[in-house]
């Protein structure tokens, strides 16, 4: 168990490291992600600040994860602050890109409603019972996930439905 | 400072059932109403006081909202897709473009992070200029937020106030960095260039009018009767229910929580500047208008001090990896061309890892998330707006409350659309 790794989690077994600015980084497995969030809002990390995901799709090395860490193609990031501590803790959960499914923690962390809905739209990973599973920032019919890796940049072209052919 | 942790019980703050009901886009599309005298209507996309193109469900009973669901997208462009298109030079005019009222914040967590991946050390005058930049724009963000504030609620002499001095503000970081808004002005490094001269007495003839103009503000707004009633007890929301939304900023300040950044978790040199953290205490739209209004007296405090004691030296990290040759070297070396054309089209690399950084915002916690493989471009790039956060507090803020404060209540959340849809 790395030093750096908060008091509360210690006996979870989880996976542990620090980034280049020294804060602590955990790495629960997906079924792992509830327990070590609640523990860590019971340690003093009352404030979700936010939820993201990294596609390393075609990244070759990863030599930043801990070697009990398998690695995915896709990384769900939470940020979680303690006010009482002031430090951040950072989990990084690995979701395969063949069930790209995470338990919400919505239930916990109801400010985690809209950036889970991000990512759900820009990366095509669902959060199981979460109350609203629909894109928040592409429109609704849109299809592809856009900051998925193997979507490409800027080919879709604009079309104006209310003009004819103009042939 | 008390940052004492209140307990969180998440379940009771969430979906129907809980004390506030919530509404899915789902529901209001299928669904008829909870009941049949209830009506859901839209406000928005294109609505005068809507800050941009904010959409909003609401679910009424009579006059009174039952439910809210605020809906945005409408000014996404893939701005984080495009971030992972560009070099960590290039990087900052992306960002620049998010948060558009402040747009320095978004540039200096985005450098922040570039610079922790690359293990820079500032010189002093970088840092220093850095915070004197990021509240100039503090108080002309919050100076925008007095003048929509104003004008949302029928104070249209507040609202040509406002962005008459917001203007001057405006003019000085023009003289500063050349552009009046979208500044790119702090890059990975350092700033993009020095302060011009004469710097000192622009910024102190800009300072002293604009303290003369918040006691006319004080003395047009913040005692008046009118004003009042429209403000206080509306749109009221508590520590626990902030901090359970991950709401950040004048917001959660304006419970009575203290929390800021700057003092808190201080990054840049602020823990060697004296401030007050502004705070409320009942958390109404009033004491968030109030709150605004006096962090622009302490941004002017700052100033000043910023102004006694900028140190002298560089402006930007004088490392031949992220910092082009100076423009005179330029024509009488090729090896200083080639370096310089390097930079600027390659970019430079960054070694692999990922890192958080977060700097106070005037709307709450900005943070960067940035991902690197080890190449010029980020892996991903991803902004903490607080603005798309916060957002999610306007549903507990309406709830109960009239359709006429509803304007009131979406003005005193101050969200930058630039920034939540990104």
């Amino acid at each position: 168990m790395a030093p750096s790794s908060p008091e509360g989690v210690a006996d979870l077994g989880v996976a542990a490291g620090t980034d280049p600015a020294g804060a602590p980084v955990l790495h629960p497995r997906p079924a792992e992600l509830l327990e070590v969030a609640e523990a860590l809002r019971d340690a003093g990390y009352i404030q979700c600040l936010d939820v993201c995901a990294v596609d390393y799709l075609g990244a070759d090395s990863r030599t930043d994860l801990p070697d009990e860490v398998v690695p995915e193609r896709f990384e769900v990031v939470v940020t979680l602050i303690s006010h009482q501590r002031r430090d951040r803790v950072r989990l990084r959960v690995q979701v395969p890109e063949g069930d790209p499914r995470l338990p919400t923690l919505f239930d916990l962390f109801p400010g985690t409603e809209n950036p889970e809905r991000e990512v759900f739209d820009m990366f095509g990973i669902g959060f199981d019972d979460h109350p609203d599973m629909t894109r928040i920032l592409m429109p609704e019919d849109w299809e592809g996930h856009p900051l998925r890796k193997d979507y490409a940049v800027g080919i879709v072209p604009v079309r104006f439905k209310a003009a004819g052919d103009p042939r | 400072m008390s940052a004492e942790a209140p307990p969180v019980q998440g379940r009771v703050y969430a979906r129907a059932g809980g004390p506030v009901l919530r509404l899915s886009e789902s529901e209001a599309q299928t669904a008829a109403p909870s009941a049949p005298e209830r009506m859901i209507i839209n406000m928005g996309p294109q609505h005068p006081s809507t800050h941009g193109v904010l959409r909003l469900l609401l679910e009424l009973d009579g006059e009174t909202v039952t439910r809210c669901k605020p809906i945005i997208g409408y000014l996404h462009t893939g701005m984080e897709k495009t971030g992972e298109t560009l070099t960590y030079l290039q990087g900052p005019t992306n960002v620049t473009r998010m948060d558009y009222a402040s747009p320095l914040f978004t540039e200096l967590a985005f450098s922040v992070a570039t610079e922790t991946l690359l293990g820079l050390e500032l010189p002093p005058r970088a840092t220093w200029i850095r915070m004197l930049m990021c509240e100039l724009n503090r108080i002309g963000s919050h100076l925008l937020f007095q003048a929509t504030n104003g004008m949302d609620l029928g104070a249209v002499s507040m609202m040509l106030y406002g962005w008459r001095e917001r203007e001057e503000v405006l003019r000085l970081l023009e003289q500063i960095t050349g552009l009046r808004m979208n500044h790119n002005y702090i890059r990975p490094g350092g700033v993009a260039a020095d302060l011009p001269d004469g710097w000192r007495d622009d910024t102190l003839s800009l300072l002293d009018p604009i303290g003369d103009r918040l006691d006319e503000y004080d003395a047009l707004l913040t005692g008046q009767p009118i004003w009042r009633e429209r403000l206080q007890g509306v749109g009221v929301i508590s520590a626990e229910e902030c901090l359970a939304l991950g709401v950040t900023g004048p917001i959660l300040r304006s419970t009575g929580y203290s929390w800021d950044l700057r003092r808190h978790m201080p990054y840049l040199d602020y823990d060697q500047l004296e401030f007050d953290v502004i705070c409320g205490s009942y958390g109404d739209s009033f004491d968030r208008y109030a709150i605004r209004l006096n962090e622009i007296r302490e941004s002017i405090r700052l100033v000043r001090q910023i102004l006694e004691g900028m140190p002298a030296g560089d402006y930007r990290v004088q490392d031949k990896k992220v910092t082009p040759p100076p423009r005179g070297r330029i024509d009488e070396s090729m090896e200083a061309l080639i370096h310089h054309f390097k930079i600027f089209t390659e970019g430079f690399k960054v070694p692999a890892g990922e890192v958080y950084a977060a700097v106070e915002s005037p709307r709450g916690e900005l943070g960067c998330y940035m991902v690197s493989d080890g190449g010029p471009k980020p892996l991903r790039m991803h902004i903490r707006a607080p603005s798309f956060v916060n957002l999610q507090a306007l549903p507990y803020l309406l709830e109960g409350r009239l359709v006429a404060d509803a304007v009131a209540i979406i003005s005193s959340v101050d969200p930058i659309m630039g920034e939540v849809d990104r």
